[in-house]
This record gives structure tokens, C-alpha cells and sequence, in this order.
């Protein structure tokens, strides 16, 4: 009778995963405050600003009525590989390579709209695939270009680790879109085949050192393997309970590099210890429940593959980030989602959260329709 | 489309849920994983990474120690050390040498020779070794250089103590000097304290000698620093332990203006107590500045050392060998006298002794001379004919007891201890007989016969006091004088000669002591440097590096002998032209420091100025030609309460005249 008396637009509001996700973005406020050295300037502020803008622009996300999206979803794929070809030509034009156009009131990285644009044109695709034609070629041939197009874009800049988020992205949502198994199989098998090529003719020479670090960080303490050893003396330093808010040596006396961006989480497992890194894991676990959840309601293929896509995004960011200042994956320039400092990882997390609570939204309307 | 219901989408929909359900067992295992990684590293590698991150955090530093002071025998230091600012650089630990230096250069104002000589040392440094920029920098360069640190990687900015020796080059050969540990000293000595910036360790003389004693222990700062090596605040310092201090024999303002009455010669001055050993002085020069080798000594100041022909950096009393010629006289007589000869027999000089066919030369006509006329006028003759008479082996035998060719129990890092020739010593040598000509040359100190100044001073001593007087340098350590079983009257005969020699008919009368109730007693010495047979002299006439040494040997007061010791001058043509002279000034220093100082005045207006003022002159001109700098002519050190060892100190006008017992006391003393 409560959920009555609420003005209709927040009647729907999944507040399971928005309270976690509120708790989460204010711990990375007071980790971002430490990070500065105990102060609100000039990260946390400007953090807790662009999750509460870019939060009201998900609420904007979510009231989008389906068919709109429907109609949207290839022009909108469009209009951002037309800005990546264009950040190219820029890059080119200006003689140096560049990720963002800077439209006056804001620097656009068409690259990190393509994360949740490519789930939402290949969701398309499949809601539109006859069912029947999952398993031949057509099934393939059309979301490959999809996903090489933008991923040929991005490599050119050259950004892996958003090329790799966006195939990803796409392959998940191939995967759910229940594609035949072994084609996968066949897939990775060939990756495995095709990763030593890679290394030696297509990285570049410090994305290989990144990979040879992370094979072995202490063969080069003080160099490329520095990142990765400091972070975890940042995050390994901390024990169970950390050092206390503010206390944090690592991070306040230079040691660990990017102490607000990509490495807050060891910034953040220096002073709160074991105990803040469970707490974070969990509520990414309630985001990422939530998302599938809303995947697995909602009611046709269209809307099941858009919110698995989304949800497999935003796992992807964490998992990768992760990973990286634990020293379990290569040092790729990917931030925390929620806690890292950066207006542009808020934005295309938050778009991703809009487009799940507007897919929930579908379903609920469709539910209330339905009974 | 709102619900699918063809079974192919039924179908789908199963696949959807499998494959979703796989997609979250996917997630839920890298959430876990996570997890567990993060319990790994926090809970199980935590006290590693907690050592990590206390090891980036700390950083210790080592403080050097003070070194002890060495103290001259009055307790006034002779090397001390003053606190001051200095900057290194790690040449390891620079990230562009050449903008780094230019900075430096800016900051502290350096000239161009120092900047040249600054890049040639760090280019040929070993990384861990830390390279001196400057010492003795002011605050404000001290803090304009820390201020800018964040941009100087590898420059070090510290406070700390330089050595100083108040009398510089006087004390040069007899300290030595202290330095920054080389590469061989380091693996000899593997502790990080020597590789520490602004630790200097003794690199000659006494400073090297007594390294252990005067080290002291280093102290600790432990900061907080940042990645960058920005210290953000000091957690703890356990201070340094001063090193002991040492204390001499040596009479500080005696050994400074020994030194500088030395003036333009190359030479050198021993005095001792001859009825201790003690040795109150051992001034060799010309010498280097040690304050400059202490600062880390430039390449161009180096250089003009090291190729001057008057070698300053050879310690001249024990490392200058030199025939001893007629000083040996007295110690000749003595061994006579011993052998029974009679003082009054008498041996007539007609200009030269025949031995064979032939002829070995006197220095004049003297005709009929006894042992005193003899020692007095130093009639080669009377000695020729005596050794011929009994033999070398009587006077190798005194020579030795009195201390030639014996290598002393000294603290110095070496000693050249020379030759007393015999026919044992010849036949090992030489394989060769001993003639009756080698106990000719022999006796009249030519030949053979090799001796440093040390020695001739130990050997004045014992003549001096009749006993028998080894060297002793540390105050209160070393050998007491023994005692010989020769018969004191004979000493007394040699003495009286000695006396003859400065106050009566004698070589050295110019050189009499300006005081009634005081007399020298001594004797004169002139040593071939090129060969006796070439018949070539050595006199005012030729090439400086071809005339005779001049060499004396003293002692005073005669009545109640107290100082013996010993004047080299090298190529200084004869001993009673340049080195009794010489002992001379030297020994009215020590009774009347007044008298003595008035003569050292008058001498150094005509030489330009004190050795130290000289020095630096001349390393000014040399720079000039050399590296075609200007060199700023350098401000003399600064005037410090400590200044209480150079030879203006005794004098009543000066400030620490009562800190200190007076030589007054020993004048009074001796002249009794």
C-alpha cells in the first residue's frame, strides 16, 4: 500500500539494486576523498556530481517505450561508427591518434557508446532473426560485421581493452542468442591459435611488454611490472580490516600509480581491507543478479538479449579491472565501475543500468497488461 | 511479437535460460575467484606485502660520524671538523646528467673549471660512489638546491661535517687527508656506511693510520618518503657516536712554523725531545693543502701537484732518502772515541787523504786536527784517515744504535728507511768485497750510505741526551728511552764539537742562537747529488735539481740538551747555507716564539705570503695556464676558536694565549 503513494515514475524504481549502487558510488566518493590526499576536490565531488546527473539520465533511459528503441537501434549504431570513423579522420587530420571529440561542453569517446550500442543493435538483429535461421550462416555473417566494424575502428586508435570490451559484449549476446555451441568452441579454439600471431605482428610494443609483465611482474620491478607489484603491496598491505581510513600509504605517498582511477580498488583495499573488497564484490554480485534476473523476465528476445548484453557489459568492466590490479590479467587501461574516477566509464555504466531498468519496466507493464 | 510462441522460440528460450544460467555460474566463479585472489594476498601474503610497504615507505639514511679530532700535545686540534652544507650527486641515480649539472651549476654558481672537472668525474665514477658537487655551500644554496630536489633526481642536499686542519699545507704529510671511499677501499670494506654521501674516510698519514679510532659509530634517519624520494617527515634519528679523538707528540704551532720557515725551499724539519723521543715536529715541504682533499680536491689542483719537481706530495721525513754527507761526523767521532781512540790525537789535513794511488779529497787545508777541530770544521781527512785506521765496522756498528738505517715502530703508512752499508750488506748487494775506499766514502756519509731525516734526528737525540731515543708520535705511547752502555764523557766530547761547529771556529757560526744563556750545538752536511768522480759540483752554479742537499743536524740547549733534530733541504746547496739557518729560527721559536715569529715575518713579506697563501696563488696561476680559468682567488679560511695550532698562536697578542701553556715555561726550564 506504501509503493501507492509514490509519484507514478518511481513506482518501479528496482530499489534492490539501487540502494546497493547508491552504498557503492558513496564508498567511492570517501575512497576517491583519501585518494586526494583527505579531500572532497578534485575527485570525489566531481564523482558523486556524474553519478547523480548521469543517474537521472538512466531514469531518463528507462521511460523509453519500446518501440522507439526498436526504431533506434540501427540509426543510433550508425551515428556512433560514423563518430568513430570521424574521431579517425581527426586523429589523422590533426597528425596524432586521439579516442574523443571535443564538442565544447563535453570531450565524446564514441568508442565507450559503442559498449552498450553494439548489445542493442545485435540484440535487434536476433529479435528480428526467424528463429529457425539461428543456425545458418545468416545468424553470423550480419552481427560480424556489426561487431568487426566499430572493434577494426577502435583497435586503429589504438584502445584494446575497448575493442575487447565491445567483442565481448557482442559475443555474449551471439551466445545467449543461442548460436550453435561448437561454433564457440571453434571460436576460442582458433583464438588460441591466433593469440601468439597476434602478439608478435598486431600488439604494439607496449601493449606487449604489458602482456610479458603480467606474465612475470618481478622481472622488471621498476619498470612496466611496477603497477602491478605496487598494487598488490597496496591491496596485500591491507589484511583484513586495512589501515584505516586516510591511512593508506601506498596510495598517498605515490607508490601506486593511478591511485583514482584504474587502481581504485587497491587504493581502497589499503584502508578498508578485506572487508571493503568482500563488500564491493557483493553489491557488483547484486548489480549483476539484478541484471540477469530482468534478462531472464523480460518477456521477448529482443528484451532478454539487450539486458543479458548490458549485464555482461558492465561484468566485463569489473571483472577485467579486477583482475588487473590483483595481478591476474595484463595492465589494460579499464577503470572500476562506480568507484573509479571518470565521467565517461559513469556515463556507458550508467546507460547500461537505464537500458536494464527500462527493459524491467517493459516487463512489468507487460505483466500488469497481461494479468 | 509481446510473447513468442512458435516452438523454434520456445526452443530459443531454453537455450536463453541454459546459457544465461552458465553466463551467471560464470560471473558467481570470477566473483569467487576475486575473492579468493584478494583473501590470498591480504590474509596469507600479508605480513610480506605489509614488509613491502614498509620498505617503500621507509627509507633509512645513514649519518655519517664525526670523526675524532687529532690533537697536537698541547690538546689544540690539527684536524678538526666543521659543520657545513654540501651537496652529491649518485651518478647512478641522475636522470640527465647534463641538465642536472647545468642546473647545478646555476643554483650554486660553480665556475667553469669545476663544472668541466664535476662531468669528467661523474662520468668516470663507479654508480654507487657518491661525487662531491661542493662542500661548504651556504644556507642559501644549501636550500635553493633542496627546493628544487623534485627536479634533481639523483642530487643529494645534505648537511654535515668537513674535515679542517686549521694549518693546512703544514700538517699535510704528517695528517694525510680524508676522502670519499674508492672502489678498491670498498670491496676491501663492503659496509654501506662507505658508500653513504658525505662519508669520508683517512686516505694517508695519521687519518689512514688510525681509520679505526677516529670512525666513530654512523647514526640512522629513518624517513617517510614519497616514490619520487620526496622526504615527507622524519620518524626517528639515532644520532652518530663521534669517533676518538687522537693526540699527538707533535707541538702544533712548532710544526706550523717549521713548515712555513721552510718558505720556497723542499725540504724538511724533525725536532724532537731528545730526552723522551717525543716528536714535537714533522714538517715536510712543499705539501699540498689536505682542506682541499678533504673538499674533494680538483684535477687541475692535482695536476700542479702532482707534476711540481719539488713532489709536495711526498712526505719528505720518511719518505726522502738522501746521502746524510758530514752530519754523520759526530756519530763517527763517537764510535771513535768508543773504539779508544784519544780526543787529543791528531791527524794532520793537507788538503786530502791518499789511499793507494788515490786521492780523496778534503773540503779545505785544515792541517793538524783532533776529534774536536775536526767535528768542528768538518775536516773529511781526520775521518778518513781514523777509518782507515780501525775500520767501517766500529762506525756501521754506532751508526746503527743510534738508530740509521733502522725502521721504526711509527704509525705512518711507510717509511724509507735507507742503508748503512757494510762489507756483509755489500756482498749481499753487490756480491762484491768491501775496500777500503767504500769505508772512505762511507765515513763522510757519501757512498752508500742512505738515510731519511727522521733518522738523522734520531741519531741527534742520542747524541744529544746520551740515551738511547727512539721516535714516539702518540702522546704517551711508544718506546722509553733506553740506555746505552757507552761512557757519557764521550758524548760530552762529541758535543762539545757540535757546540764549536755553530758558536765557535766552526761551519755554521751564522747560524749562532740569538740568546746569551742559549746555544745550538750541531753540525753541517752537504750530499752529493750527482757522483763524487764526475767531478762535477753542486753548487749555486747549476740547475736546482743538480745542486747539493743541504743537511743539518741540532740539538740545544747544549749545557742541558732538551730538542735535537734535523734540517733537509733539498738542493739547498750546502747545509750551513740553507738548513742551519733553518734550525736556527726553529729553535728560537721554540724559546722565544716572539723573536722567532719577527724573523718568519720578515722572510715571508719577501716570499709573498704564508705557505697556505702561497698555494693558493699558485694553483690560481697554474689554473689560469692550464685550463685557461680564473680562478677567484680563494678567502682564507675562516678564523675560528679553534685556530690555536698555527705559529702566530704562541705569540702574547694572540687571543688564546692564556688557553694554552706557553713555550715560556720551557724557555725558562731549559735555560736554567
Amino acid at each position: 500500500m506504501k509503493a501507492m503513494t509514490l509519484p507514478p515514475f518511481l513506482r518501479h524504481v528496482p530499489w534492490a539494486m539501487l540502494v546497493p549502487l547508491t552504498a557503492l558510488v558513496l564508498f567511492g566518493g570517501a575512497v576517491l576523498h583519501s585518494a586526494a590526499g583527505g579531500s572532497m576536490s578534485p575527485y570525489a565531488w566531481s564523482h558523486l556530481i556524474r553519478f547523480a546527473v548521469f543517474l537521472v539520465m538512466a531514469f531518463a533511459i528507462s521511460l523509453a517505450p519500446r518501440e522507439l528503441v526498436l526504431k533506434g537501434a540501427y540509426p543510433a549504431y550508425g551515428l556512433i561508427l560514423l563518430l568513430l570513423v570521424l574521431v579517425e579522420i581527426v586523429g589523422k587530420v590533426g597528425g596524432g591518434s586521439q579516442r574523443w571529440l571535443d564538442l565544447g561542453f563535453i570531450r565524446l569517446q564514441p568508442s565507450e557508446l559503442m559498449k552498450p550500442t553494439i548489445v542493442l543493435a545485435l540484440a535487434y538483429f536476433y529479435g528480428l532473426l526467424p528463429p529457425g535461421m539461428v543456425g545458418s550462416w545468416r545468424a553470423l555473417a550480419g552481427p560480424a560485421v556489426l561487431i568487426g566494424l566499430p572493434v577494426g575502428l577502435v583497435l586503429l586508435q589504438p584502445d584494446l581493452g575497448t575493442g575487447l570490451a565491445i567483442t565481448f559484449g557482442g559475443i555474449v549476446v551471439l551466445f545467449l542468442a543461442g548460436l550453435p555451441l561448437w561454433w564457440f568452441l571453434g571460436g576460442a579454439a582458433a583464438a588460441v591459435v591466433a593469440a601468439p600471431l597476434a602478439y608478435f605482428f598486431a600488439l604494439h610494443d607496449y601493449q606487449r611488454n604489458r602482456v610479458l609483465t603480467f606474465l612475470d611482474p618481478e622481472s622488471d620491478p621498476l619498470g612496466t611490472g611496477y603497477h602491478i607489484t605496487q598494487s598488490k603491496i597496496a591491496i596485500g598491505s591491507g589484511g583484513v580490516f586495512g589501515k584505516g581510513f586516510g591511512n593508506g600509504t601506498q596510495s598517498h605517498l605515490d607508490y601506486l600509480p593511478e591511485p583514482h582511477t584504474d587502481f581504485v580498488f587497491a587504493t581502497m583495499a589499503e584502508e578498508w581491507g578485506l572487508v571493503g573488497g568482500i563488500f564491493t564484490l557483493l553489491v557488483f554480485g547484486i548489480i549483476l543478479a539484478w541484471g540477469r534476473n530482468v534478462s531472464r523476465a523480460a518477456p521477448d528476445r529482443f528484451s532478454r538479449l539487450l539486458a543479458g548484453g548490458m549485464t555482461a557489459t558492465i561484468f566485463f568492466y569489473v571483472a577485467i579491472n579486477l583482475m588487473m590490479v590483483m595481478g591476474l590479467a595484463p595492465v589494460v587501461g579499464i577503470p572500476l565501475p562506480f568507484m573509479s574516477h571518470g565521467g565517461t566509464s559513469m556515463m556507458t555504466n550508467l546507460i547500461c543500468l537505464g537500458t536494464l531498468m527500462m527493459v524491467d519496466r517493459w516487463t512489468r507493464k507487460g505483466s500488469s497488461q497481461g494479468i | 511479437m509481446a510473447i513468442d510462441k512458435s516452438p523454434n522460440a520456445n526452443a530459443l528460450k531454453q537455450t536463453f535460460d541454459r546459457r544465461m544460467f552458465v553466463l551467471g555460474a560464470v560471473q558467481g566463479g570470477v566473483g569467487l575467484l576475486l575473492a579468493a585472489r584478494m583473501g590470498y594476498i591480504a590474509v596469507g601474503e600479508n605480513e610480506k606485502y605489509q614488509m613491502e610497504a614498509e620498505s617503500n615507505r621507509v627509507n633509512l639514511t645513514l649519518i655519517p660520524p664525526r670523526r675524532g679530532w687529532i690533537l697536537d700535545r698541547h690538546g689544540s686540534p690539527l684536524a678538526s671538523n666543521r659543520a657545513d652544507f654540501r651537496v652529491d650527486i649518485i651518478p647512478d641515480r641522475l636522470d640527465d646528467a647534463d641538465r642536472e649539472i647545468t642546473l647545478l651549476a646555476s643554483l650554486l654558481r660553480l665556475d667553469d673549471v669545476a663544472v668541466a672537472d664535476l662531468r669528467q668525474r661523474v662520468d668516470e665514477a663507479q654508480g654507487f660512489q657518491a661525487v662531491q658537487v661542493a662542500a661548504g655551500v651556504s644556507l642559501d644554496d644549501y636550500a635553493a638546491v633542496s627546493l628544487r630536489a623534485p627536479e634533481l633526481p639523483g642530487v643529494v642536499p645534505q648537511r654535515g661535517y668537513s674535515r679542517y686542519y686549521p694549518t693546512g699545507p703544514a700538517v699535510g704529510h704528517l695528517i694525510g687527508y680524508v676522502g670519499a671511499a674508492s672502489r678498491e677501499e670498498y670491496e676491501v670494506e663492503p659496509v654501506p656506511l662507505l658508500v653513504t654521501p658525505g662519508f669520508k674516510l683517512g686516505k694517508d698519514g695519521l687519518e689512514k693510520q688510525f681509520e679505526q679510532v677516529l670512525r666513530g659509530q654512523p647514526g640512522a634517519r629513518r624517513a617517510e618518503v614519497t616514490a619520487r624520494g620526496r622526504v615527507v617527515r622524519d620518524l626517528e634519528t639515532r644520532e652518530d657516536v663521534q669517533g676518538n679523538s687522537l693526540r699527538l707528540t707533535i707541538d702544533g704551532p712548532l710544526q706550523d712554523y717549521a713548515a712555513r720557515r721552510l718558505g720556497l725551499e723542499s725540504g724538511s724539519v724533525v725536532v724532537m725531545d731528545c730526552q723522551s723521543g717525543d716528536l714535537l715536529c714533522m714538517s715536510s715541504m712543499p705539501s699540498f693543502d689536505p682542506n682541499s682533499f678533504s673538499e674533494g680536491i680538483g684535477r687541475v689542483e692535482y695536476q700542479m701537484l702532482s707534476q711540481d719537481e719539488r713532489v709536495p706530495l711526498r712526505n719528505k721525513v720518511l719518505g726522502g732518502l738522501y746521502p746524510p754527507g758530514s752530519t754523520l761526523k759526530p756519530m763517527a767521532g763517537m764510535a771513535l772515541l768508543e773504539a779508544g781512540v784519544d780526543p787529543q790525537e791528531t791527524v794532520v789535513c793537507g788538503g786530502g787523504y791518499r789511499l793507494g794511488n788515490r786521492v780523496f779529497r778534503c773540503l779545505g787545508r785544515h792541517g793538524p786536527m783532533t776529534l774536536h777541530t775536526a767535528i768542528a770544521k768538518s775536516c773529511n781527512t781526520y775521518f778518513y784517515s781514523m777509518a782507515h785506521k780501525h775500520g767501517y765496522e766500529i762506525i756501521a756498528d754506532m751508526a746503527r744504535t743510534l738508530g740509521l738505517g733502522e725502521k721504526y715502530d711509527l704509525p705512518v703508512a711507510s717509511q724509507s728507511y735507507g742503508t748503512v752499508p757494510d762489507a756483509a750488506w755489500k756482498l749481499r748487494r753487490f756480491e762484491q768485497e768491501w775496500t777500503n775506499s767504500d769505508s772512505l766514502n762511507s765515513v763522510i756519509g757519501q757512498g752508500y750510505v742512505l738515510a731519511n731525516p727522521l733518522q738523522l734526528a734520531v741519531m741527534a737525540s742520542c747524541i744529544a741526551s746520551g740515551k738511547r731515543i727512539r721516535p714516539r708520535l702518540v702522546l704517551g705511547q711508544g718506546p722509553e728511552p733506553g740506555t746505552f752502555g757507552y761512557d757519557p764523557a764521550h758524548f760530552e766530547i762529541v758535543r762539545q764539537g757540535m757546540w764549536e761547529v755553530v758558536n765557535g771556529a766552526g761551519t755554521a757560526v751564522r747560524s749562532k742562537l740569538p740568546f746569551d744563556d742559549i746555544t745550538m750545538g750541531g753540525k753541517t752536511g752537504t750530499a752529493q747529488v750527482r757522483g763524487l768522480s764526475s767531478g762535477a759540483r753542486g753548487g749555486a752554479g747549476v740547475p736546482w735539481k743538480y745542486r747539493d742537499h743541504g743537511l743539518f743536524v741540532f740539538f740545544a740547549p747544549v749545557d742541558r740538551p732538551r730538542y735535537a733534530g734535523a734540517v733537509v733541504i733539498e738542493h739547498g746547496v750546502g747545509g750551513s747555507r740553507s738548513a742551519a739557518p733553518v734550525a736556527k729560527d726553529v729553535l728560537t721559536y721554540l724559546f722565544d716564539p716572539q723573536k722567532g715569529m719577527d724573523a718568519l715575518h720578515a722572510l715571508e713579506a719577501s716570499w709573498g705570503g704564508t705557505a697556505q697563501e702561497r698555494l693558493a696563488s699558485t694553483y690560481a696561476a697554474y689554473a689560469s695556464a692550464a685550463a685557461g680559468v680564473r680562478v677567484a682567488p680563494e678567502t682564507a679560511m675562516p678564523v675560528t676558536g679553534l685556530r690555536r695550532v698555527d705559529a702566530e698562536s704562541r705569540l702574547p697578542a694572540s687571543p688564546a694565549e692564556g688557553a694554552e701553556p706557553t713555550e715560556g715555561a720551557d724557555r725558562s726550564g731549559g735555560a736554567a
